[in-house]
């Protein structure tokens, strides 16, 4: 990449301080302090750019999509497929069929769980996750699996939060039909060994789900090179708006899949007696779509795309490494979740003072993380703690904001002494 | 510390957050409530042994923040002994107090004054209500209440 393509002149290695001066919403004031947020884990803040975009979508483009033949609706559909494009190209898959917009990560392992997995479910079979799942890669499967008589079977983790490959390997059988697993954990932060796990899988014809939500913001993600057969993510979590997300098939299974729900847009004709399924990727995404969250998508890979994951990957391992140093360093504080692999996320519990506490003390000192069970309730189980407080990083987080968040922590152990 | 947060973690809460009282099961328990938050996790179970129309003893054990653990504690030490009408009084009372709807009268609240600084708090309010939900629960012989 040349400097000149760079947003706001921003050079090797990325400038922090530049950054910042792109995401409006960090120049607050909470409770009389500057705000420092660590939870880009539950969501991520909006870089200007994506705020314009959807400002001039509203402001010129607006209209239904693949519908009229006026201008409006000529713009609107431009703007939609150019940012089908945009995720194409952000995640390497090979065309724009195979990207679906979803509502969301949920909502794409939801699809495939229904149209994909359900249909070639039997009594007996088997789906294996990882111990590390979010709810939302655990209870869609819970649900078909139920339904058929099939079994949701767990691959097992170690006391660092890594998925054990030789466990997982071993249960990888002639009755498992299905694989899902996160790319990266968002409790813990470890990084899956996904292109090795997916390599396993294929050796015995078993097809695999990633759920990239965490990793799409902090990885270069090609799902080309992983072989992923599906691959989903939500727009939030990398920048862009809520309410929008992408779930990547491969051609052929999307082809084969039926739809997942009915109505316009996914129709070729209809008539009371038959009803033909437009072509990929239409025939997944009935009614009209979140046309701004799509266009709005698109800018926050644009806004991505042109800072680099080189520099982005680099100076976030450098921020986690400084992080986890700092906050081992807080006197009764253990870190959950320390596997070689991880990205952004520090989990960890203080002795003597539940993280809701934690949570609620930093938070008057403007340091915002979550605290709680963070949608992982079997990870929480597997640790032996109810809950964590959870500082997550993004692109925009500096070392100071960390020094702020132990200051904070500081002052909760002063508080409970 | 900025006020709020010292009316928040006000000496006697830190005080029943780390020895809490009556933090067993009672012997003569006869009534059983597990109270939980599944958002937070929060989750205890509480007991009363219950003689006539009076609670006669009470006890709880399970985990959660300082508030909830401080709460259920606090609650323990003033509801034994008490009428179970009395006793619903402070259920309701209490949870007017952590909403921010009625004014701390230190005169009738006595230790529970303590928790009117949970009302600056949107987010911890049912940390606090949760252990008087469970008792409740308890005197109307229900089994398991959630916050949610």
């Amino acid at each position: 990449m040349t400097s000149a393509t760079l947003p706001h002149g921003v050079a090797a290695p990325l400038d922090v301080r530049r950054i910042r001066e792109d995401f409006p919403i960090l120049s607050q004031k909470i409770h009389g302090r500057a705000l420092v947020y660590l939870d880009n884990a539950a969501t991520t803040q909006k870089p200007q750019a994506v705020i314009d975009r959807i400002v001039e979508f509203y402001t010129k483009e607006n209209s239904n999509v693949h519908r009229g033949v006026h201008v409006l609706s000529e713009a609107s559909t431009a703007a939609f497929e150019r940012a089908r494009e945009t995720v194409r190209r952000f995640i390497g898959a090979g065309e724009t069929g195979e990207i679906v917009f979803t509502r969301g990560t949920t909502d794409g392992i939801n699809l495939v769980a229904r149209s994909f997995v359900a249909p070639r479910l039997g009594a007996g079979d088997e789906v294996l996750v990882t111990a590390i799942e979010h709810h939302s890669n655990i209870v869609p499967w819970q649900l078909v699996c139920e339904e058929k008589g099939a079994r949701l079977r767990v691959a097992p983790i170690d006391d660092t939060g890594t998925v054990v490959l030789e466990q997982f390997e071993a249960l990888l059988s002639d009755r498992t039909r299905m694989v899902a697993i996160v790319h990266v954990s968002n409790a813990l932060g470890t990084v899956n060994p996904v292109r090795r796990m997916i390599e396993l899988a294929h050796v015995r014809g078993i097809p695999v789900l990633v759920d990239g939500a965490q990793a799409v913001p902090h990885l270069p993600v090609d799902v080309t090179a992983l072989d992923a057969d599906f691959y989903a993510f939500s727009g939030h979590k990398v920048f862009g708006p809520t309410g929008i997300g992408v779930l990547y098939g491969k051609r052929e299974h999307l082809e084969a899949m039926p739809p997942y729900q009915g109505g316009g847009d996914m129709i070729l004709s209809v008539t009371f007696e038959k009803t033909t399924w437009n072509e990929l990727p239409y025939k997944f995404e009935a009614g009209t779509p979140n046309i701004e969250g799509a266009v709005g998508l698109g800018a926050a890979l644009d806004y991505v795309s042109a800072i680099g994951f080189d520099r982005i990957a680099s100076y976030e391992h450098d921020l986690l490494e400084y992080a986890t140093a700092k906050l081992l360093a807080v006197p009764g504080l253990r870190m959950i979740g320390t596997a070689a692999e991880k990205a952004s996320v520090l989990s960890f519990i203080v002795d003597g003072i539940h993280p809701h506490d934690l949570g609620t003390i930093v938070d008057r000192e403007g340091v915002a993380i979550r605290t709680g069970h963070h949608c992982a309730q079997p990870v929480m189980l597997r640790f032996g703690v109810p809950a964590t407080a959870r500082a997550s990083l993004a692109l925009y987080n500096t070392r100071e904001e960390v020094d702020a968040l132990v200051a904070a922590l500081g002052k909760a152990i002063e508080v409970f002494r | 510390m900025s006020a709020d947060l010292r009316d928040l973690y006000q000496e006697i809460i830190l005080d029943h957050n780390r020895s809490p009282r009556n933090f067993r099961r009672p012997a003569g328990a006869n009534r059983e409530v597990e109270g939980f938050n599944p958002l937070c996790g929060d989750h205890y179970t509480i007991w009363i042994d219950l003689a006539g129309e009076t609670v006669r003893d009470f006890g709880f054990e399970g985990s959660g923040c300082a508030i909830s653990k401080a709460s259920a504690s606090v609650m323990g030490t003033l509801i034994k002994g008490k009428g179970t009408e009395e006793a619903s009084e402070m259920v309701e009372q209490f949870q007017r107090l952590v909403r921010g709807e009625m004014k701390p009268d230190l005169a009738s609240l006595g230790k529970l004054a303590a928790f009117a600084g949970v009302s600056e708090f949107p987010a911890r309010v049912k940390c606090a209500i949760l252990p008087w939900y469970a008792l409740k629960g308890a005197l109307e012989q229900k089994e398991v209440v959630s916050t949610e």
